[in-house]
């Protein structure tokens, strides 16, 4: 018999058929965050969709902040002049990126919440920057937070693919800093980034991957950007030359660089094209650095061509008994032992050379001395071990002689025992 | 006969029987044919085994079995002690050419089918000689303690783990532990001077033993022939190929002195090209070439079962060739072995010739 209804019951009972499905959704509704702004952006053209994709390696998103937390607005609303409310605040001017910014990034209370560790000065140092006064002064072109860090879809500083990880840097500094049409406006040159392309420090970061290497804020600094002064550059490479800077410091040099001005290590090893120093650089050498203060013929010039001799007449002694292990390597006598010691005297060519920088001539021969003591004993154990590849192929030449004779009497014996056929056979 | 010769003679001969050992020494006879000259091969090993025992013990007084100083002392002994690179390269040189030279003996007595009845035995305990020697060749590559033996001795055990069932066992066994480390060391400078040696003496006694009371076999169809004596015909003429062997060994050590290496760092990374002792290779450059699956089984069990059964085919042909049992070719053998050495030869070749194959 089939189920009767009233229409008026039919109704009821749909109605509750609705409402019990809706409780259903209501939880998956409430999980699901509205974004109005991704919706309608994304179906924007190119420029307008951009900051949408970029935001998917935001770092700012993996935090959990969304669009509304740096331009305001209400994304959970669908309609344009819903959405964009009395908070939203659109994009900021050029001028007022840093303290747009800076309004969460200097705020160490709101800071500690995603990361205590992250410094809050960033803005203070950014105002005592050569771009933060230029951007004060009202040059639209001074570099801002966006101009290195890039605008939606930044990165962690220490993700290689963030445009401020060391080896991205150089190229990062060098989108204004290498244009020469921006450089002209600011009497700058733009060969820096290529300069320092060149260097042993980007040979390092570069060929030998290696992060300690200086980029650009190494020296000169990053939110504080400032190129150093005569009086500081030498305090900037004596952050990882501390040796260095210290027995320049001791030597005659110091006294008469500060007296005139001149900046200390930049002098002779120049800035950005640091390049790997060599013998070259010392007096009479193919790069004479002395002769930019000191003439020719000079006490200081002469001073110094006597220090590239000793250290020339070491260099050959050196190679000298290394050609001598190199010989007895190859003869098949076991020289690993003296080719270890051979360290010791390559310590004391690099404290050498590192002693030119305070120009002490006793104290480079002193460390020269020690280092030809070990060279004279690795002469005698090259030496000894030519005598011993001598004798081992001459104890060679004369087991082998006895084993032939041995060997000849022996099948003269067994042609013998043949011939006169043995009543074995 | 001088007169002190005669009274050591009378104090022996109640003592040791000597005149019934001479007696079957000089009774002792060699055939003489055209294929005789397969037959110095088995006193060259034995020429080989002895150096290796003598220059063995002589690198006992300087070789230190420890982790710290194992590659240290076998510095040592190359660059310090008296004639120590000598004894260590004559060992390590010999031991590679003893290897080489008992496969040479393995296959000749193979295809002159000088395993048919009655030297099963004989073939079976040479058998078991190779397995020996090549696991003395295993151990003692590891004991100078540098990096390309220990890697080495890391990818020898991973193919020893693959075998099905035992082989986790085998080499945690092997290893004294999940990695190559000081455990293992030491046990394979156990295995090295103390266990291998006790079954190596052993085996080749009762080998020497076989040989001499069964004498040479004559291959299928070289009917009578001419026979020389044991001593001192054919000991003259295997002395003559020993002297040459010794004159060659002396004039390598000299000219390319066995090297030591770099000191094992078990923390750096594998180095390019690692591959083990050339006579391990043919196994190796297979694993490499197998495919990883074959019929849903992982290729590289399926490799390791083959070798395993090969290797049990190989000691246990004296009972599967019927025919030459009954002094009749076996071409069917002879084509296998033909087959087994050719593998084991274009396999070894690959190895070096082609080292990225299998890639």
């Amino acid at each position: 018999m089939p189920l009767k209804l009233s229409w008026r019951v039919a109704w009821h009972r749909s109605h509750l058929v609705l409402i019990g499905f809706g409780l259903m959704l209501a939880p998956l509704s409430l999980g699901a965050q509205k974004n109005s702004c991704r919706e309608c952006h994304l179906e924007l053209d190119e420029a307008l969709k951009a900051p949408v994709e970029g935001l998917a390696v935001d770092v700012h998103q993996q935090f959990g902040l969304g669009c509304q937390d740096c331009h305001g607005g209400n994304p959970a609303r669908d309609e344009v002049e819903l959405a964009k409310d009395r908070t939203f605040r659109g994009s900021p001017e050029r001028a007022k990126i840093p303290e747009f910014c800076g309004s969460c990034h200097s705020d160490s209370d709101y800071m500690k919440r995603f990361n205590p560790n992250l410094r809050v000065d960033q803005l203070t140092l950014y105002w005592t920057s050569r771009h933060g006064q230029a951007l004060k002064k009202g040059d639209p072109n001074a570099a801002v937070c966006t101009d290195c860090h890039g605008v939606h879809g930044i990165e962690r500083a220490n993700f290689p693919k963030s445009r401020v990880f060391p080896w991205n840097i150089p190229e990062t500094c060098g989108r204004c800093h290498s244009d020469p049409d921006r450089m002209k406006l600011y009497g700058l040159p733009s060969t820096p980034v290529d300069d320092y392309n060149q260097s042993v420090h980007a040979r390092a970061l570069f060929e030998k991957k290696d992060l300690s290497a200086p980029v650009c804020n190494d020296c000169h600094g990053n939110h504080g950007a400032t190129p150093p002064e005569v009086a500081s550059i030498a305090f900037v490479c004596r952050q990882c030359h501390p040796s260095a800077g210290d027995l320049f410091s001791k030597g005659p040099h110091k006294e008469a660089y500060d007296s005139l001005g001149i900046s200390e290590c930049e002098a002779c090893h120049g800035n950005h094209k640091i390049l790997s120093p060599s013998d070259e650089l010392l007096a009479g050498g193919r790069e004479d650095v002395c002769l930019q203060c000191h003439d020719s013929g000079t006490e200081p010039h002469k001073t110094g061509l006597k220090i590239k001799s000793l250290i020339e007449n070491y260099v050959a002694a050196t190679e000298t008994v290394e050609a001598l292990l190199l010989r007895a390597e190859r003869k098949g006598v076991d020289v690993a032992e003296a080719k270890y010691k051979l360290q010791d005297a390559t310590t004391a060519l690099v404290l050498a050379r590192n002693l030119t920088h305070g120009l002490s001539q006793a104290e480079i021969e002193t460390a020269l001395g020690e280092g030809e003591k070990v060279l004279a004993e690795l002469k005698a154990s090259g030496e000894a071990a030519l005598r011993e590849a001598r004798f081992r192929r001459s104890g060679l030449v004369i087991a082998t002689l006895f084993i032939v004779l041995l060997a000849i009497a022996l099948y003269l014996k067994v042609r013998d025992l043949g011939k006169r056929g043995r009543p074995s056979e | 006969m001088s007169r002190w010769k005669e009274k050591t003679l009378a104090y022996l001969e109640p003592r040791f029987k000597i005149s019934a050992i001479r007696d079957f020494a000089s009774k002792k006879k060699v055939p003489e044919h055209k294929h005789s000259f397969w037959y110095f091969f088995g006193g060259i090993c034995l020429f080989l085994f002895v150096i290796q025992v003598l220059t063995g013990i002589l690198l006992l007084l300087y070789y230190t079995p420890s982790v710290d100083a194992a590659h240290e002392s076998v510095q040592f002994i190359m660059s310090q002690v008296k004639f120590g690179w000598l004894i260590r390269s004559v060992h390590s040189w010999t031991a590679n050419i003893l290897i080489g030279v008992i496969f040479v003996h393995m296959f000749s007595a193979f295809f002159l089918k000088a395993y048919r009845p009655p030297r099963e035995l004989t073939w079976i305990t040479g058998f078991l000689l190779l397995l020996i020697f090549l696991a003395f060749g295993f151990s003692g590559y590891l004991l100078p303690w540098n990096e390309l033996s220990f890697f080495a001795t890391r990818v020898g055990t991973d193919i020893a783990g693959v075998i099905p069932l035992v082989g986790k066992a085998v080499k945690t066994f092997m290893l004294g532990g999940p990695e190559v480390s000081g455990a293992t060391l030491t046990r394979f400078f156990w295995l090295h001077v103390a266990v291998l040696p006790a079954f190596a003496l052993g085996i080749v006694g009762i080998h020497i033993l076989l040989v001499q009371t069964l004498g040479m076999s004559k291959p299928i169809g070289i009917g009578e022939t001419k026979e020389i004596s044991f001593f001192p015909d054919f000991i003259l003429k295997d002395a003559l190929g020993w002297l040459i062997i010794l004159a060659v060994v002396g004039a390598v050590c000299v000219f390319l002195p066995w090297e030591t290496g770099p000191k094992a760092n078990p923390y750096a990374s594998t180095p390019l090209g690692i591959k083990p002792e050339w006579y391990f290779t043919f196994m190796f450059t297979t694993l490499k070439l197998v495919p990883a699956h074959i019929f849903t089984i992982e290729g590289e069990v399926l490799a390791v079962l083959g070798f395993l059964l090969g290797g049990l085919f190989l000691m246990l042909v004296p009972f599967l060739d019927r025919r030459a049992a009954r002094e009749k070719k076996s071409p069917v053998f002879t084509a296998i072995g033909v087959a087994v050495a050719l593998y084991i030869v274009i396999m070894t070749a690959l190895t070096y010739l082609a080292p990225d194959i299998g890639k």
